[in-house]
Protein backbone atom coordinates (compact mmCIF):
# COMPACT_ATOMS: atom_id res chain seq x y z
CA UNK A 1 0.00 0.00 0.00
CA UNK A 2 0.83 3.45 -0.97
CA UNK A 3 1.52 6.23 1.75
CA UNK A 4 1.70 10.06 0.52
CA UNK A 5 3.37 12.47 3.15
CA UNK A 6 3.97 16.63 3.04
CA UNK A 7 7.35 16.49 3.47
CA UNK A 8 9.60 20.01 2.88
CA UNK A 9 12.59 17.75 2.17
CA UNK A 10 13.62 13.95 0.48
CA UNK A 11 14.19 11.76 2.65
CA UNK A 12 12.38 10.14 5.27
CA UNK A 13 14.39 12.32 8.00
CA UNK A 14 12.99 15.17 6.57
CA UNK A 15 10.63 17.32 8.18
CA UNK A 16 6.63 16.39 7.71
CA UNK A 17 5.34 19.55 6.46
CA UNK A 18 2.24 20.82 8.08
CA UNK A 19 0.47 22.61 5.05
CA UNK A 20 -1.03 19.97 2.41
CA UNK A 21 -1.91 21.76 -0.86
CA UNK A 22 1.34 24.58 -0.60
CA UNK A 23 3.76 21.43 0.67
CA UNK A 24 7.45 20.98 -1.08
CA UNK A 25 7.19 18.14 -2.32
CA UNK A 26 5.26 14.31 -1.45
CA UNK A 27 6.86 11.30 -0.58
CA UNK A 28 4.99 8.42 -1.45
CA UNK A 29 6.10 5.71 0.79
CA UNK A 30 5.44 1.79 -0.67
CA UNK A 31 5.00 -0.55 3.09
CA UNK A 32 5.22 -3.14 0.53
CA UNK A 33 8.65 -2.45 -0.63
CA UNK A 34 9.71 -0.32 2.00
CA UNK A 35 11.03 2.14 -0.72
CA UNK A 36 9.75 5.68 -1.02
CA UNK A 37 9.68 8.28 -4.11
CA UNK A 38 9.91 12.01 -4.35
CA UNK A 39 6.71 14.19 -6.27
CA UNK A 40 7.31 18.02 -6.94
CA UNK A 41 4.81 20.18 -5.47
CA UNK A 42 6.31 23.49 -6.90
CA UNK A 43 3.45 23.86 -9.00
CA UNK A 44 0.74 23.86 -6.85
CA UNK A 45 3.02 25.90 -4.36
CA UNK A 46 3.09 28.61 -6.63
CA UNK A 47 -0.78 28.50 -7.31
CA UNK A 48 -2.72 31.68 -7.34
CA UNK A 49 -5.61 29.59 -6.06
CA UNK A 50 -7.01 25.63 -5.73
CA UNK A 51 -3.75 24.28 -4.46
CA UNK A 52 -5.40 22.18 -2.05
CA UNK A 53 -7.50 20.54 -5.14
CA UNK A 54 -4.67 20.19 -7.45
CA UNK A 55 -2.07 19.38 -4.32
CA UNK A 56 -5.25 16.25 -3.47
CA UNK A 57 -5.34 15.20 -7.39
CA UNK A 58 -1.42 14.80 -7.92
CA UNK A 59 -1.56 12.18 -4.66
CA UNK A 60 -4.82 10.40 -6.09
CA UNK A 61 -2.89 10.29 -9.60
CA UNK A 62 0.55 7.83 -7.45
CA UNK A 63 -2.46 5.66 -5.77
CA UNK A 64 -1.77 6.37 -2.51
CA UNK A 65 -4.58 5.14 -0.30
CA UNK A 66 -3.68 7.26 2.49
CA UNK A 67 -2.68 10.71 3.19
CA UNK A 68 -0.61 11.86 6.27
CA UNK A 69 0.18 15.90 6.96
CA UNK A 70 -0.21 18.09 9.52
CA UNK A 71 -2.95 19.48 8.46
CA UNK A 72 -6.30 19.16 5.59
CA UNK A 73 -8.26 22.42 4.65
CA UNK A 74 -12.30 21.80 3.25
CA UNK A 75 -11.39 21.48 -0.48
CA UNK A 76 -8.57 19.35 -0.24
CA UNK A 77 -10.36 16.92 1.67
CA UNK A 78 -13.06 16.81 -0.52
CA UNK A 79 -11.17 15.75 -3.49
CA UNK A 80 -9.67 13.11 -1.21
CA UNK A 81 -12.38 12.26 0.43
CA UNK A 82 -13.94 11.60 -3.24
CA UNK A 83 -10.84 9.71 -4.50
CA UNK A 84 -11.22 6.95 -1.44
CA UNK A 85 -7.75 8.66 0.37
CA UNK A 86 -7.76 8.18 4.12
CA UNK A 87 -6.71 11.43 5.66
CA UNK A 88 -4.35 11.53 9.01
CA UNK A 89 -3.22 14.99 10.60
CA UNK A 90 -0.30 14.35 12.62
CA UNK A 91 2.29 16.44 14.65
CA UNK A 92 5.33 14.29 13.54
CA UNK A 93 8.52 16.28 13.27
CA UNK A 94 9.69 14.36 10.47
CA UNK A 95 8.40 11.91 7.85
CA UNK A 96 9.96 8.70 9.69
CA UNK A 97 8.29 9.62 13.31
CA UNK A 98 4.91 10.07 10.98
CA UNK A 99 5.26 6.81 9.88
CA UNK A 100 5.90 5.29 12.84
CA UNK A 101 2.80 6.82 14.29
CA UNK A 102 0.63 5.23 11.72
CA UNK A 103 2.44 1.79 11.67
CA UNK A 104 1.74 2.04 15.42
CA UNK A 105 -2.24 2.68 14.85
CA UNK A 106 -1.31 6.06 16.72
CA UNK A 107 -3.60 7.98 14.41
CA UNK A 108 -7.14 8.27 14.04
CA UNK A 109 -8.71 8.88 10.45
CA UNK A 110 -9.96 12.46 9.76
CA UNK A 111 -13.77 12.66 9.36
CA UNK A 112 -13.33 16.38 8.03
CA UNK A 113 -10.66 19.33 7.28
CA UNK A 114 -9.08 20.01 10.19
CA UNK A 115 -8.52 23.51 9.48
CA UNK A 116 -10.37 26.53 7.24
CA UNK A 117 -9.22 26.95 3.74
CA UNK A 118 -6.09 29.53 3.92
CA UNK A 119 -5.26 28.67 7.46
CA UNK B 1 -19.88 75.06 -20.65
CA UNK B 2 -17.97 75.33 -23.58
CA UNK B 3 -15.08 73.43 -22.64
CA UNK B 4 -17.29 70.85 -20.94
CA UNK B 5 -19.07 70.15 -24.49
CA UNK B 6 -16.06 69.95 -26.14
CA UNK B 7 -14.99 67.39 -24.04
CA UNK B 8 -18.51 65.46 -24.21
CA UNK B 9 -18.01 65.47 -27.88
CA UNK B 10 -14.73 63.36 -27.43
CA UNK B 11 -16.91 61.14 -25.38
CA UNK B 12 -13.54 60.20 -22.62
CA UNK B 13 -13.81 57.40 -20.25
CA UNK B 14 -11.63 58.61 -17.42
CA UNK B 15 -10.77 56.19 -14.90
CA UNK B 16 -9.55 56.96 -11.54
CA UNK B 17 -7.33 54.80 -9.91
CA UNK B 18 -4.75 54.57 -6.80
CA UNK B 19 -2.53 51.84 -5.73
CA UNK B 20 -2.99 52.78 -1.76
CA UNK B 21 -7.03 52.30 -0.56
CA UNK B 22 -8.13 55.50 1.00
CA UNK B 23 -5.98 58.56 -1.57
CA UNK B 24 -9.50 59.84 -2.44
CA UNK B 25 -10.62 58.03 -5.75
CA UNK B 26 -13.88 58.65 -4.82
CA UNK B 27 -13.63 62.73 -4.04
CA UNK B 28 -12.03 63.15 -7.20
CA UNK B 29 -14.47 60.74 -8.71
CA UNK B 30 -17.83 62.44 -7.69
CA UNK B 31 -16.21 66.09 -7.94
CA UNK B 32 -15.05 65.76 -11.38
CA UNK B 33 -18.54 64.18 -12.19
CA UNK B 34 -19.87 67.03 -10.60
CA UNK B 35 -17.81 69.75 -11.63
CA UNK B 36 -18.38 68.70 -15.48
CA UNK B 37 -21.33 70.45 -15.46
CA UNK B 38 -23.59 68.58 -18.43
CA UNK B 39 -24.81 64.66 -18.73
CA UNK B 40 -21.71 62.65 -17.43
CA UNK B 41 -21.81 58.82 -16.24
CA UNK B 42 -19.75 57.91 -13.07
CA UNK B 43 -19.36 54.09 -12.94
CA UNK B 44 -18.94 52.69 -9.58
CA UNK B 45 -16.86 49.73 -10.06
CA UNK B 46 -15.30 49.64 -6.51
CA UNK B 47 -17.78 46.45 -6.46
CA UNK B 48 -16.80 45.03 -3.30
CA UNK B 49 -17.51 48.61 -1.49
CA UNK B 50 -19.46 50.75 -3.52
CA UNK B 51 -19.98 53.88 -2.05
CA UNK B 52 -20.48 56.88 -5.09
CA UNK B 53 -24.17 56.60 -4.01
CA UNK B 54 -23.86 57.45 -0.73
CA UNK B 55 -22.76 61.36 -1.79
CA UNK B 56 -25.61 61.69 -4.90
CA UNK B 57 -29.41 62.43 -4.29
CA UNK B 58 -31.45 60.42 -6.77
CA UNK B 59 -33.63 57.70 -7.97
CA UNK B 60 -32.49 54.25 -8.17
CA UNK B 61 -33.76 52.44 -10.91
CA UNK B 62 -33.94 48.70 -11.03
CA UNK B 63 -31.20 46.33 -10.41
CA UNK B 64 -29.81 43.59 -12.62
CA UNK B 65 -28.69 40.25 -10.96
CA UNK B 66 -25.46 39.55 -12.65
CA UNK B 67 -24.37 35.71 -13.10
CA UNK B 68 -21.20 33.90 -13.76
CA UNK B 69 -21.62 30.72 -15.86
CA UNK B 70 -20.19 27.76 -13.82
CA UNK B 71 -19.89 23.58 -14.87
CA UNK B 72 -22.29 21.56 -14.29
CA UNK B 73 -21.41 17.69 -15.26
CA UNK B 74 -23.33 15.00 -16.61
CA UNK B 75 -22.58 11.65 -14.72
CA UNK B 76 -23.81 9.70 -17.32
CA UNK B 77 -22.16 10.83 -19.99
CA UNK B 78 -18.77 11.53 -18.09
CA UNK B 79 -16.27 8.80 -18.71
CA UNK B 80 -13.39 10.70 -16.23
CA UNK B 81 -11.25 11.39 -19.02
CA UNK B 82 -9.62 14.23 -16.99
CA UNK B 83 -9.47 16.90 -19.89
CA UNK B 84 -11.60 19.27 -17.90
CA UNK B 85 -9.45 19.31 -14.93
CA UNK B 86 -6.26 19.65 -16.44
CA UNK B 87 -7.71 22.79 -18.69
CA UNK B 88 -8.99 24.81 -15.57
CA UNK B 89 -6.55 27.55 -14.81
CA UNK B 90 -7.95 27.77 -11.25
CA UNK B 91 -8.35 24.55 -10.55
CA UNK B 92 -12.26 24.76 -9.97
CA UNK B 93 -12.77 21.25 -11.65
CA UNK B 94 -11.12 18.36 -10.26
CA UNK B 95 -11.05 14.87 -11.66
CA UNK B 96 -10.48 11.46 -10.11
CA UNK B 97 -11.49 9.02 -12.18
CA UNK B 98 -14.92 10.13 -10.83
CA UNK B 99 -17.54 12.41 -11.87
CA UNK B 100 -15.42 15.74 -11.53
CA UNK B 101 -16.32 17.46 -8.34
CA UNK B 102 -16.62 21.72 -8.86
CA UNK B 103 -15.72 24.64 -6.78
CA UNK B 104 -17.91 26.92 -7.88
CA UNK B 105 -16.26 29.62 -5.60
CA UNK B 106 -13.15 29.04 -7.76
CA UNK B 107 -14.28 29.33 -11.19
CA UNK B 108 -13.80 32.24 -13.33
CA UNK B 109 -16.72 31.37 -15.56
CA UNK B 110 -14.61 31.02 -18.98
CA UNK B 111 -16.56 28.04 -20.00
CA UNK B 112 -13.10 26.30 -21.25
CA UNK B 113 -14.04 22.83 -19.78
CA UNK B 114 -17.36 22.40 -21.51
CA UNK B 115 -15.29 23.02 -24.70
CA UNK B 116 -12.61 20.50 -24.35
CA UNK B 117 -14.69 17.84 -22.95
CA UNK B 118 -14.86 15.39 -25.61
CA UNK B 119 -17.85 13.65 -24.35
CA UNK B 120 -19.99 16.67 -23.92
CA UNK B 121 -20.70 16.24 -20.74
CA UNK B 122 -20.62 19.65 -19.04
CA UNK B 123 -23.19 22.03 -19.22
CA UNK B 124 -22.97 25.81 -17.63
CA UNK B 125 -25.73 26.68 -15.28
CA UNK B 126 -26.01 30.14 -13.72
CA UNK B 127 -24.34 31.37 -10.68
CA UNK B 128 -25.26 34.43 -9.26
CA UNK B 129 -22.35 36.71 -8.17
CA UNK B 130 -24.17 40.53 -7.69
CA UNK B 131 -26.44 43.17 -9.22
CA UNK B 132 -26.05 46.26 -10.86
CA UNK B 133 -27.91 49.06 -10.51
CA UNK B 134 -28.24 52.72 -12.24
CA UNK B 135 -29.08 55.99 -10.04
CA UNK B 136 -29.84 59.01 -11.75
CA UNK B 137 -28.33 61.91 -9.69
CA UNK B 138 -29.26 65.45 -11.78
CA UNK B 139 -26.70 65.61 -15.12
CA UNK B 140 -24.43 62.32 -13.22
CA UNK B 141 -26.03 58.56 -14.31
CA UNK B 142 -24.65 56.52 -11.99
CA UNK B 143 -23.80 53.07 -12.51
CA UNK B 144 -22.64 50.75 -9.39
CA UNK B 145 -21.80 47.26 -9.40
CA UNK B 146 -22.37 45.39 -5.76
CA UNK B 147 -20.53 41.84 -5.38
CA UNK B 148 -22.48 39.27 -3.22
CA UNK B 149 -21.06 38.89 0.04
CA UNK B 150 -18.69 36.01 -0.16
CA UNK B 151 -18.08 36.00 -3.54
CA UNK B 152 -14.39 36.73 -4.04
CA UNK B 153 -14.69 37.26 -8.38
CA UNK B 154 -15.23 41.11 -8.69
CA UNK B 155 -14.04 41.21 -12.45
CA UNK B 156 -16.90 39.69 -13.84
CA UNK B 157 -19.26 42.14 -12.28
CA UNK B 158 -16.71 44.44 -12.97
CA UNK B 159 -17.34 44.28 -16.90
CA UNK B 160 -21.13 43.92 -16.06
CA UNK B 161 -20.93 47.35 -14.92
CA UNK B 162 -18.84 49.02 -18.01
CA UNK B 163 -21.06 46.81 -20.17
CA UNK B 164 -24.06 49.28 -19.06
CA UNK B 165 -21.93 52.25 -20.24
CA UNK B 166 -23.47 54.35 -22.68
CA UNK B 167 -21.61 55.51 -25.63
CA UNK B 168 -20.99 58.94 -26.62
CA UNK B 169 -21.77 59.96 -23.06
CA UNK B 170 -18.53 60.58 -20.97
CA UNK B 171 -17.62 58.83 -18.58
CA UNK B 172 -15.79 58.72 -14.92
CA UNK B 173 -14.89 55.23 -13.89
CA UNK B 174 -13.96 55.00 -10.04
CA UNK B 175 -12.25 51.81 -9.92
CA UNK B 176 -11.36 49.48 -6.77
CA UNK B 177 -7.62 50.10 -5.24
CA UNK B 178 -5.14 47.98 -5.51
CA UNK B 179 -3.39 46.38 -8.64
CA UNK B 180 -4.88 43.23 -9.34
CA UNK B 181 -7.51 41.79 -11.81
CA UNK B 182 -10.87 43.85 -10.51
CA UNK B 183 -8.30 47.04 -11.39
CA UNK B 184 -7.43 45.63 -14.94
CA UNK B 185 -10.53 44.83 -15.94
CA UNK B 186 -12.00 48.57 -14.19
CA UNK B 187 -9.35 50.46 -16.33
CA UNK B 188 -8.33 48.74 -19.27
CA UNK B 189 -10.11 50.03 -22.31
CA UNK B 190 -10.32 53.79 -20.68
CA UNK B 191 -8.87 56.49 -22.20
CA UNK B 192 -6.88 57.89 -19.56
CA UNK B 193 -6.11 56.69 -15.95
CA UNK B 194 -5.80 59.47 -12.95
CA UNK B 195 -4.01 57.83 -10.10
CA UNK B 196 -4.76 59.44 -6.92
CA UNK B 197 -2.25 59.66 -3.93
CA UNK B 198 -1.00 61.08 -0.82
CA UNK B 199 2.27 62.65 0.03
CA UNK B 200 2.89 59.82 2.29
CA UNK B 201 5.53 56.57 2.33
CA UNK B 202 2.89 54.32 1.47
CA UNK B 203 1.17 56.61 -0.66
CA UNK B 204 4.53 56.65 -2.78
CA UNK B 205 4.67 53.24 -1.99
CA UNK B 206 1.64 52.03 -3.48
CA UNK B 207 2.05 55.00 -6.56
CA UNK B 208 5.16 53.08 -7.98
CA UNK B 209 2.97 50.06 -8.38
CA UNK B 210 0.22 51.42 -10.22
CA UNK B 211 2.49 53.59 -12.73
CA UNK B 212 3.83 50.30 -13.03
CA UNK B 213 0.66 48.75 -13.86
CA UNK B 214 -0.54 51.64 -16.39
CA UNK B 215 2.53 51.70 -18.04
CA UNK B 216 2.24 47.85 -19.09
CA UNK B 217 -1.18 48.23 -19.83
CA UNK B 218 -0.30 51.48 -22.58
CA UNK B 219 -2.54 53.57 -20.97
CA UNK B 220 -2.08 57.35 -20.81
CA UNK B 221 -2.30 58.61 -17.17
CA UNK B 222 -1.35 61.37 -14.73
CA UNK B 223 -1.44 61.75 -10.60
CA UNK B 224 -3.45 63.95 -8.39
CA UNK B 225 -1.89 64.35 -4.85
CA UNK B 226 -4.23 64.52 -2.38
CA UNK B 227 -3.82 66.01 1.23
CA UNK B 228 -0.92 68.29 -0.32
CA UNK B 229 0.97 69.19 2.81
CA UNK B 230 0.44 66.39 5.15
CA UNK B 231 3.40 64.56 4.28
CA UNK B 232 6.88 64.99 2.42
CA UNK B 233 7.93 65.78 -1.06
CA UNK B 234 9.03 62.41 -2.22
CA UNK B 235 6.16 61.60 -4.71
CA UNK B 236 7.11 64.61 -6.31
CA UNK B 237 10.24 63.62 -7.07
CA UNK B 238 9.45 60.46 -8.13
CA UNK B 239 7.07 61.88 -10.69
CA UNK B 240 9.42 64.24 -11.37
CA UNK B 241 12.25 61.33 -11.97
CA UNK B 242 9.77 59.51 -13.82
CA UNK B 243 8.44 61.67 -15.98
CA UNK B 244 4.84 61.58 -14.61
CA UNK B 245 2.38 64.35 -14.80
CA UNK B 246 0.84 66.01 -11.38
CA UNK B 247 -2.60 67.35 -12.64
CA UNK B 248 -3.96 68.51 -9.33
CA UNK B 249 -2.99 69.05 -5.76
CA UNK B 250 -5.61 69.12 -3.19
CA UNK B 251 -4.82 70.39 -0.30
CA UNK B 252 -5.18 68.47 3.76
CA UNK B 253 -8.01 70.81 4.82
CA UNK B 254 -9.65 69.78 7.74
CA UNK B 255 -13.07 70.72 6.36
CA UNK B 256 -12.47 68.32 3.36
CA UNK B 257 -12.41 65.77 5.84
CA UNK B 258 -15.55 67.34 7.38
CA UNK B 259 -17.62 67.17 3.98
CA UNK B 260 -17.09 64.16 3.07
CA UNK B 261 -18.40 62.48 6.64
CA UNK B 262 -21.13 64.48 5.94
CA UNK B 263 -21.52 62.72 2.50
CA UNK B 264 -21.21 66.42 0.89
CA UNK B 265 -19.61 66.82 -2.65
CA UNK B 266 -16.06 68.76 -2.26
CA UNK B 267 -17.30 70.98 -4.78
CA UNK B 268 -20.59 71.65 -3.22
CA UNK B 269 -19.24 72.30 0.25
CA UNK B 270 -16.45 74.34 -0.27
CA UNK B 271 -17.10 76.12 -3.55
CA UNK B 272 -13.61 77.92 -4.03
CA UNK B 273 -11.86 74.23 -4.82
CA UNK B 274 -14.56 73.98 -7.61
CA UNK B 275 -11.90 75.65 -9.87
CA UNK B 276 -9.12 72.92 -9.04
CA UNK B 277 -11.96 70.39 -10.64
CA UNK B 278 -12.90 72.15 -13.82
CA UNK B 279 -8.78 72.89 -14.47
CA UNK B 280 -8.39 68.97 -13.97
CA UNK B 281 -10.95 68.64 -16.51
CA UNK B 282 -9.10 70.97 -19.36
CA UNK B 283 -5.69 68.90 -18.39
CA UNK B 284 -7.84 65.63 -19.35
CA UNK B 285 -9.28 66.52 -22.27
CA UNK B 286 -5.88 67.41 -23.50
CA UNK B 287 -3.69 64.58 -22.42
CA UNK B 288 -5.84 62.25 -23.37
CA UNK B 289 -6.28 63.44 -26.80
CA UNK B 290 -2.51 63.45 -26.85
CA UNK B 291 -2.26 59.85 -25.67
CA UNK B 292 -4.63 58.72 -28.39
CA UNK B 293 -2.42 60.07 -31.28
Amino acid sequence: MKIAFTTSGNSLDAPLDSRFGRARNFLIYDTDTKSFAILDNAQNLNAAQGAGIQAAETVARTGAQCLISGHCGPKAFRVLAAAGIKIYNSDAATVAEALQQYLDGKLVEARNADVDGHW
Amino acid sequence: MKEAKQWEGTALTIAVASGKGGTGKTTVSLNLAKAYGAPIQLLDCDVEEPNCHLFLNGTAEAEETVFIPIPQVDESLCNACGECSRFCQYNAIASLGTKPLVFPELCHGCGGCALVCPQKAIIEVDKRIGAVGTMQAGDITLIQGRIDVGVAMAPPLVRAVKARLQPGMPAILDAPPGTSCPVIAAIRDTDFVVLVTEPTPFGLHDLKLAVDMVRELKLPFGVVVNRMGAGDDRVHLFCRQAGVPILLEIPDDRRIAEAYSRGELLVDALPEYRGLFSGLQDKLRSLAAAGRR
